[in-house]
């Protein structure tokens, strides 16, 4: 048996789909509203120096990557382990060797790695406005404008990706979310 | 020579995969395997099955293999069929 079967059947008996869309959409909420709020921040004490604005983002960004793999690991890991041995009870036999041993030792390395990437993709999507301008690629509009805005727009994105995987009006869902952004751009914006 | 060409068994699974999923997997452990899985007594956790797979020449290692790699328990083998030639 291949590598991709054995990967195949080890998400399907741990049903790993639903958790995984969640923690990519949970922790990639915090990255967007993390970078929103940092962004904004600088945008508000009108920051020159887009150098100090990147370094600060991309290190939350790396600190948002490394807690979202290494927490969502210990999580998951503990919980598959337990799930095994209660499964292993009610079979009365050891099932390292089988397809749910096979999940309890890769899927939260998997569910680590979405939890992590998540947030560290987004706040890159959202930065790319700010590394071009350092580049020297000229933008239509202030670099930290483009990226606030390119933050609410993939706020925007999330609550889409909700809407349709739980078959809800997706314009509404993607809404909600940017209302959230909105919102936490307005307090920064304010209290700044 | 002999050939195995149809064995019931007992066998034991935890709910995941589904019955479907593993009973596509047995007959994946040959090229013209039919199986015909009947779930018997459903527990918190497991599956009892009654599984039956016919075949012009089984072999039977690759199908306890399969059984084994789902999670699955063979408890027993109720029934067989050998033909001669």
């Amino acid at each position: 048996m291949n590598w991709f079967t054995e990967v195949g059947q080890a998400f399907a008996v741990s049903s790993s789909d639903g958790i995984m869309r969640r923690y990519f959409v949970v922790n990639g909420f915090d990255g967007a509203l993390t970078m929103l709020g940092i962004v904004s921040g600088f945008y508000v004490g009108n920051a020159d120096d887009l150098g100090i604005v990147l370094g600060a983002c991309v290190g939350a960004a790396i600190a948002l990557f490394m807690s979202g793999l290494s927490s969502a690991y210990i999580s998951e890991a503990a919980e598959r382990q337990k799930e095994l041995a209660e499964m292993e009870q009610a079979m009365a036999k050891d099932l390292t060797d089988t397809a749910h041993g096979r999940a309890a030792r890769w899927v939260p390395w998997m569910v680590g790695a979405v939890n992590g990437f998540s947030p560290f993709c987004i706040a890159m999507l959202i930065l790319s406005p700010i590394g071009l301008a350092i580049t020297g690629v000229s933008l239509p509009a202030s670099p930290l404008l483009m990226s606030l805005l390119l933050g609410l727009f993939s706020m925007f994105l999330l609550g889409v990706f909700l809407g349709k995987f739980a078959e809800i009006n997706w314009l509404v869902s993607g809404l909600k979310s940017l209302v959230v952004g909105l919102v936490t751009t307005g307090i920064v914006l304010l209290v700044g | 020579m002999t050939k195995l060409t149809k064995v019931v068994l007992d066998v034991l699974k935890p709910h995941q995969p589904n019955s479907l999923d593993f009973a596509d997997h047995i007959a994946q452990a040959g090229p013209d395997y039919d199986v015909h899985l009947t779930v018997e007594e459903m527990d918190e956790k497991t599956h009892t099955l009654k599984i039956v797979v016919c075949g012009a020449d089984l072999d039977f290692a690759q199908i306890e293999v399969a059984i084994n790699d789902l999670g699955g328990s063979l408890h027993s083998i109720d029934e067989v069929q050998v033909c001669n030639g």
